[in-house]
């Protein structure tokens, strides 16, 4: 799995749900299965391809985030989107 | 886009003048203020049906006097998040007892459309597909209300008869 | 407290019909997101940082057992398990589903609560003294008048597209226990000369990013007027507010741009036109009505201060403790008030499980007449426990980790969400309250501490209320990382005043240190039985400087 690109994050509109835009063009809410996108030429088709699930009204507010490699893993680059991927840093037994 | 009166599609009589640079003759016309007290003479002469569109930052209060010579008075929504009409639509039908047509024009949204109707609004142009259709679907929705406005409805404080706990 | 009657009950089914179909609109793309947005906030729904939160009202922070029972269940049903109360007497949940939104309203309007005007550019949840109707020091009980302005401010046609959002606070007591300043309109009951009671009215108090406290605009309004002052009020503010920038947008802006004499005139101008409206007037039967809901309850005749409480307390010390700092006196003789402390040390401030709920809504039928309140500082309190039920009480209560004895003490701390739920956030305010709350768990250090409250937010909008906090704590990022800028000596009660500000912002780790600094050089510099904010009012910012800064001039620049 590549660990360091951009992906696309957004609301899913139905549950709200943070969520990546995956491959197939569907949306996922585990980071790991989302697309990676290695550089800027495929970082702006996968935002297209976001902004027209939004205008289909699958999503809100689809934007790029920076993804670096943490120790294999895929991890936002910045703080507010890694707690968006992964949940609040409090209340973590009740939390996703 | 289309112009409901009680709830139906009617079409409007008049020419919305107030983007134009020249002003039309012969035919009824909403006019801006600016175009107002340029032309206020000559449109008076013509003595077609009139109107006057308000934006939003212009209360109706500076036309007072001349209410009278208008049968509709356009109040605009530039973004129907702009609420100033609602009040500027009250001050027309509760403070200048105006009794013309007061129409909502601009982003006009099924939405907001009874609130309009309880400000004094009665003609709307509204940002529909189907306007009479987004009219129906609203319609019905509020039966109760907690205030008072000039529109006559009871609000829920007078039909109450003192029931208690 | 207020029942619904059939015109309560059919203006929320109609709208939560309403809502229903803005939903289905929404979800087929009928409507747009700009277009759904403000639909959706007006019916208290934000799309936050995980998902969607909905904020419920708690009017003037009144709430039932059964009610609380719902509360629970919606946790349970519809969220994760927990529930969040807020510093306008409101609970959020974090996880609600868009298209299960209606649902969720429809069980809150089956126990007469409702979401309506939680959010949006319309006024807001009126809010009150969470000890109303009880307190020994209350002039009159503000809870009728909150009613009355609640359903005249909802769904009000021609105020729901302010420039801004409007919150409204009501005391009844000299002791101002609703920050009643900071609001946009703040009204207190007040004798005038002839010893009749009738409102204060202060407009253009406010936190955010430019604080204010409020201006009095008219010293003594009659009852009778009151309806017609505040339609005057919203009229010149829905008029003349800004809406060009939404930082500027709220009254306070207007109010101090005009000067309030300016504010004033304009207002008295519209009110002399609408002041003798039948529209605007509250008929008295109306009145009567809302106020019965009101009515005292059945309390015993019971003897005030029996010596077996006094014997407990004795033999007792953590009880006495417990006694001393979260039970206040109440207006019949035999009860007290009792807060529930939802400030464990280490835990989330102002959050509530599922089970707690449940077992608090129980202990609520057993010792408190079935009643409850939310306060502003995200508590909650019984407001009518009988002294000899105390003991027993606590000790329940301790099962619930709702008894700790820290009510106005340094960590009955005010936190916002923060980063680890609010899109607006630029740090997490909540761990700092826990570490802060871990650092200071030992309780006789807070009860010689005494009285000293902290507030925290994790961005200038300040709804963790930081401007007004006795130790203000305001989260800003400084290159990725988060920093904490320190402010001292605001009050939100009758003496209101905002913080100043401290010096250079401090790193996460480093706030505990400063607060042990800034309270060692209290306790140093304090008289007997003064407490922290008149020390500093006293001695200034200087000393405080100097203990978490020392002398370097580097490290006590104010700038972030």
């Amino acid at each position: 799995m590549d660990t360091k690109g951009q992906m696309v994050l957004a609301n899913r509109l139905t549950d709200g749900h943070v969520v990546f835009l995956a491959a197939d063009g569907g949306w996922v809410e585990d980071i790991a299965g989302g697309a990676l996108a290695s550089d800027q030429d495929a970082a702006q088709r996968l935002l297209a391809a976001a902004q027209l699930a939004e205008s289909r009204n699958a999503v809100v507010e689809p934007y790029l985030i920076g993804i670096r490699n943490e120790a294999g893993r895929r991890q936002p680059v910045s703080f507010r989107e890694a707690i968006r991927a992964a949940g609040p840093t409090v209340r973590t037994d009740l939390a996703d | 886009m289309g112009l409901i009166r009680e709830g139906r599609l009617v079409p409007d009589p008049f020419t919305d003048a107030s983007g134009l640079e020249s002003l039309p003759v012969g035919v009824p016309l909403i006019v801006s203020l600016e175009q107002w007290q340029l032309h206020r003479d000559a449109l008076l002469a013509a003595g077609q049906p009139l109107g006057l569109c308000l934006k939003s930052d212009q209360p109706p209060r500076l036309v007072a006097a001349d209410l009278r010579h208008f049968s509709v008075v356009a109040l605009e929504f530039p973004k129907y998040r702009d609420g100033r009409a609602y009040t500027h639509a009250r001050m027309l039908r509760e403070r200048f007892q105006f009794s013309g047509e007061v129409r909502a024009v601009g982003d006009v949204l099924q939405e907001q459309l009874h609130f309009m109707q309880r400000c004094g609004f009665d003609a709307f142009d509204v940002v529909a597909p189907d306007p009479e259709k987004a009219w129906r679907t609203i319609a019905g929705d509020h039966t109760a209300w907690y205030q008072a406005t000039g529109d006559g409805r009871s609000r829920a404080l007078d039909l109450r008869k003192g029931t208690g706990p | 407290m207020y029942r619904y009657d059939e015109f309560d009950h059919t203006l929320v089914a109609e709208r939560i019909g309403t809502f229903r179909r803005q939903v289905e609109r929404r979800l087929s793309g009928d409507l747009t997101e700009d277009q759904f947005k403000p639909l959706r906030l007006m019916n208290g729904q934000y799309l936050q940082l995980h998902a969607y939160m909905l904020r419920v009202n708690i009017p003037y922070g009144c709430l039932s057992s059964r009610q609380l029972h719902q509360l629970a269940f919606i946790a349970r049903r519809y969220d994760r398990n927990f529930g969040h109360f807020t510093t306008r007497q409101n609970i959020q949940y974090n996880w609600i589903k868009l298209d299960e939104t209606p649902a969720v309203l429809a069980a809150l309007a089956a126990v007469e609560m409702n979401a309506m005007q939680s959010s949006g550019n319309c006024v807001r949840n009126i809010t009150a003294d969470q000890f109303a109707g009880r307190a020994r020091d209350e002039i009159e009980d503000p809870r009728p008048w909150c009613e009355l302005i609640r359903q005249w401010s909802i769904l009000h046609p021609e105020f729901s597209y302010l420039p801004r959002k409007f919150k409204i606070a009501v005391s009844g007591a000299p002791s101002d226990r609703a920050a009643v300043k900071l609001h946009d309109v703040g009204l207190y009951l007040r004798r005038n000369a002839d010893g009749v009671i009738g409102f204060e009215v202060l407009v253009g108090g406010g936190q955010g990013r430019l604080p204010y406290v409020g201006h009095t605009i008219r010293e003594w309004l009659a009852k009778d007027d009151l309806l017609s002052y505040l339609e005057a009020i919203l009229r010149i503010y829905n008029l003349g507010g800004r809406r060009d920038n939404p930082q500027k947008a709220r009254i306070k802006v207007q109010v101090n741009a005009l000067g309030p004499d300016e504010f004033r005139r304009l207002v008295d101008e519209e009110w002399a036109q609408i002041r003798n409206s039948p529209l605007l007037a509250v008929p008295g039967a109306e009145i009567e009505r809302i106020t019965a809901y009101f009515a005292d309850p059945a309390w015993e005749k019971l003897p005030d201060a029996p010596v077996a409480v006094a014997g407990q307390r004795k033999s007792d010390p953590a009880f006495d403790a417990w006694y001393r700092a979260n039970v206040v006196e109440h207006r019949a003789p035999g009860y007290a008030i009792v807060n529930l402390s939802l400030k464990a040390p280490g835990i989330a401030p102002g959050d509530l499980t599922a089970d707690q709920m449940d077992q608090v809504a129980e202990l609520a039928d057993r010792f408190s007449l079935g009643e409850l309140r939310v306060s502003h500082r995200q508590n909650l309190v019984f407001p009518d426990v009988r002294q000899t039920d105390l003991r027993a009480l606590w000790q329940e209560l301790q099962k619930l980790s709702l008894a700790t004895p820290n009510i106005g003490k340094l960590t009955d701390i005010i936190a916002c969400p923060g980063l680890d739920f609010c899109a607006l956030a630029n740090t997490r305010a909540i761990p700092v309250a826990q570490d802060i709350g871990r650092h200071f768990s030992d309780l006789a250090v807070l009860q010689d501490i005494g009285e000293l409250t902290i507030n925290i937010s994790g961005c200038m909008n300040a709804c963790g209320h930081h401007h007004v906090g006795h130790i203000g704590i305001l989260g800003v990022e400084k290159n990725g990382e988060e920093f904490f800028q320190l402010t001292l000596g605001g009050s939100s009660a009758e003496d209101a005043s905002l913080g100043d500000r401290l010096g250079r912002s401090i790193p996460a780790a480093e706030v505990p240190v400063a607060i042990e600094a800034i309270v060692c050089r209290y306790k140093a510099l304090r008289q007997v039985d003064e407490r922290f904010l008149d020390t500093y009012r006293r001695v200034g910012i200087e000393p405080f400087k100097e203990a978490v800064y020392g002398n370097s001039p580097q490290r006590r620049q104010a700038v972030a």
